[in-house]
């Protein structure tokens, strides 16, 4: 929040002129507005008859709902929006959870009770992501296939049937390919309670789930939130995994809108009303949180 | 057994060999260090299960991944795979795997363009945001709308919408001027997969470099101001300074994502024109290729040029974590 709260007398780099203030404040609202426009467009296009849609580009029609039935109707054979919502909502959700659990006790140890080498844990998992996803996809596609190894002499079976095409094996990707983001950014988060603060609660015998529940947690629950919404709109969002792996059974959202595309070809109201249920879960979670989440990004490394 | 047990564990303290002269002050020592070492363990404990984690799933399937590269595996033969030593990355170059290079080639210039053009155009509309003005939090808001979309949409809505030459706004705007429409994706693939890249993370770089303007230390700017320092050499001697670090996070976070980038090339090009490293090993082993041997020395080839790029991107990194103990 701090950050874009201007400290009271910061002064903008352009336009100290009074005339010259206007005329930028007017230009932003050029730019932002042409910037917003393809999505607007997107948004009046799934409104809109077929026909208008594909006709000659106009501001002005009738709205309709139709073509948010249609897209949302169950085709029956092919994958349909609810099934896929559901995949996706499932998924996001207990990665999300997963993250949550093994990064916050990480980042809290990183911050406040930081060890030796902190540095190189927190590097550690950073360079995770620096390593391009296809270096290990053939793996992960062979164990996902699924396999079992009997032990020998006691003769137990060991193993799972395949993974592929169900959301198991997309909560575990997705739990490995936000965790390090969620350990940095909450790094931050925890970094910023005063020590002063825990040290006064020690002192006044607190105990640790004391000073966890009653100190550190109010301050950093903001963040935390930020730290969520940020993992569910990369795990929302994900489509390589997604089509790669998952394509034939627990197909997610982008995967659905990406079929609807190739089953519907040019139908482009069809398709801007799907795009429109597809983005607007995590892009109004987006709007809401974005300060706090673009601070934990900015501060991770530099705070 | 246990006798060599005690032995060993005699001998790694020459201390304690003669337990009649230990004293005092060696018992507590000793009792000071196991306390710290429990303290210590008691800080590691925490993150165990997330560094746990994350060595399974990213690390592990890295060593297959090394080990199927030295095999002449292909997933669709029945034939076992046989150990073949280095063949699969010196067949790299064989002047029929041109393609390898021409992936990396693109993945080279698809990420330095996309990654510095969104640090440009993001840099450009922080320092516009810069002010206060009326519905400045509303404009914000519009802006970063695009970072939020998912990639899939985003690409299909500029290939159907803006790109195509029957229904795209790009064209009407184009014949409407009197000039002839354009097929941009097929004709112009590369640069239609940079512009939506570019439209989606400028939003990102703009939030990262606002951070850094709004973090400004305003007295620095005032004395300057007072000092008779044009807008220009303010920006230069001064802002320029603060936000470089800011600048090569952003650098930094963009490309990390940049360089993996699928879902646009699949989307908007299906590849044609656009293959970079991440789309073509996928496309040569689980998308129908099977070679899982030879798309693994690829994989590895890859993973190696990262943790270059990341050895520098992390030195960046530590820079900036240097001031925070």
């Amino acid at each position: 929040m701090a950050v874009f709260t201007r400290a009271p007398k910061a002064e903008p780099i352009l336009g100290q002129n009074r005339v010259v203030a206007h005329l930028l404040a007017v230009l932003t609202w050029v730019v932002g507005l042409l910037y917003f426009f393809p999505l607007l467009w997107l948004v009046l296009n799934g409104f809109k008859e077929e026909a208008v849609a594909s006709g000659s580009p106009t501001l002005f029609f009738e709205p309709t709902l139709d073509r948010f039935g249609d897209v949302t109707e169950d085709a029956g054979n092919t994958l349909s929006f609810t099934e896929a919502f559901m995949n996706s909502f499932w998924i996001v959700l207990i990665s999300t959870v997963f993250v949550m659990i093994l990064a916050v006790p990480a980042a809290y140890a990183l911050a406040i009770r930081p060890m030796r080498m902190w540095r190189d844990v927190l590097f550690f998992f950073i360079s995770t992501k620096f390593l391009p996803i296809v270096g290990a996809i053939m793996p992960i596609y062979i164990i996902a296939q699924g396999f079992t190894v009997t032990i020998p002499l006691v003769g137990w079976e060991l193993g799972w049937d395949s993974l592929l095409g169900s959301r198991t094996i997309l909560v575990v990707l997705y739990t490995a390919m936000n965790l390090p983001l969620a350990v940095w950014m909450l790094r931050s988060f925890f970094a910023e309670v005063p020590k002063e603060l825990i040290e006064a609660a020690q002192i006044d015998g607190c105990s640790l789930m004391g000073q966890i529940r009653q100190v550190i947690l109010p301050i950093v629950a903001p963040g935390l939130a930020a730290t969520a919404l940020l993992c569910v709109i990369f795990a929302w969002n994900e489509f390589f995994l997604a089509v790669q792996l998952n394509s034939a059974g627990a197909g997610t959202i982008p995967v659905w809108v990406n079929s609807q595309q190739e089953f519907q070809g040019q139908f482009i109201a069809q398709f801007s009303a799907a795009s429109v249920l597809a983005i607007l879960p995590v892009v109004v979670a987006g709007w809401v949180a974005q300060k706090r989440m673009i601070r934990g990004l900015a501060m991770g490394a530099i705070k | 057994m246990t006798d060599t047990v005690v032995d060993g564990a005699f001998v790694d303290d020459p201390s304690v060999e003669d337990q009649s002269v230990e004293d005092e002050s060696v018992v507590r020592a000793r009792e000071v260090k196991a306390l710290a070492r429990r303290e210590g363990w008691k800080r590691r404990l925490p993150i165990l299960p997330a560094l746990i984690f994350t060595i399974v799933v990213t690390q592990i399937p890295f060593l297959f991944t090394l080990f199927y590269s030295l095999t002449d595996w292909n997933i669709s033969s029945i034939e076992p795979r046989e150990f073949i030593g280095f063949d699969n990355y010196t067949s790299l170059n064989n002047p029929g795997e041109k393609f390898f290079r021409e992936a990396a080639w693109v993945s080279v210039q698809m990420t330095v363009i996309a990654v510095l053009g969104s640090l440009f155009v993001g840099t450009g509309l922080a320092i516009l945001l810069d002010r206060k003005f009326l519905g400045q939090g509303f404009i914000r808001t519009l802006l970063i709308t695009p970072f939020l979309v998912m990639p899939v949409v985003a690409s299909l809505l500029w290939k159907t919408q803006m790109f195509n030459k029957t229904f795209g706004l790009l064209n009407w705007l184009i014949e409407s001027l009197g000039f002839e429409g354009i097929e941009f994706a097929s004709r112009y693939p590369m640069a239609s997969v940079i512009t939506v890249l570019i439209w989606q993370w400028s939003p990102f770089m703009m939030l990262i470099v606002l951070a850094g303007l709004q973090g400004q230390d305003t007295s620095t700017l005032e004395a300057a101001r007072v000092d008779g320092a044009t807008t220009f050499g303010i920006f230069r001697q001064i802002t320029f300074p603060q936000l470089r670090p800011y600048l090569e996070l952003g650098t930094l976070l963009g490309a990390i994502y940049l360089i993996q980038v699928y879902d646009h090339i699949e989307v908007i090009t299906g590849g044609v024109g656009t293959k970079n490293l991440p789309f073509w090993i996928a496309q040569r082993s689980i998308g129908g290729g099977n070679l899982f041997g030879l798309a693994s020395a690829y994989s590895i080839l890859v993973v190696i040029a990262s943790i270059i790029i990341a050895n520098i991107g992390l030195r960046v990194l530590s820079n900036l974590l240097e001031d925070d103990s």
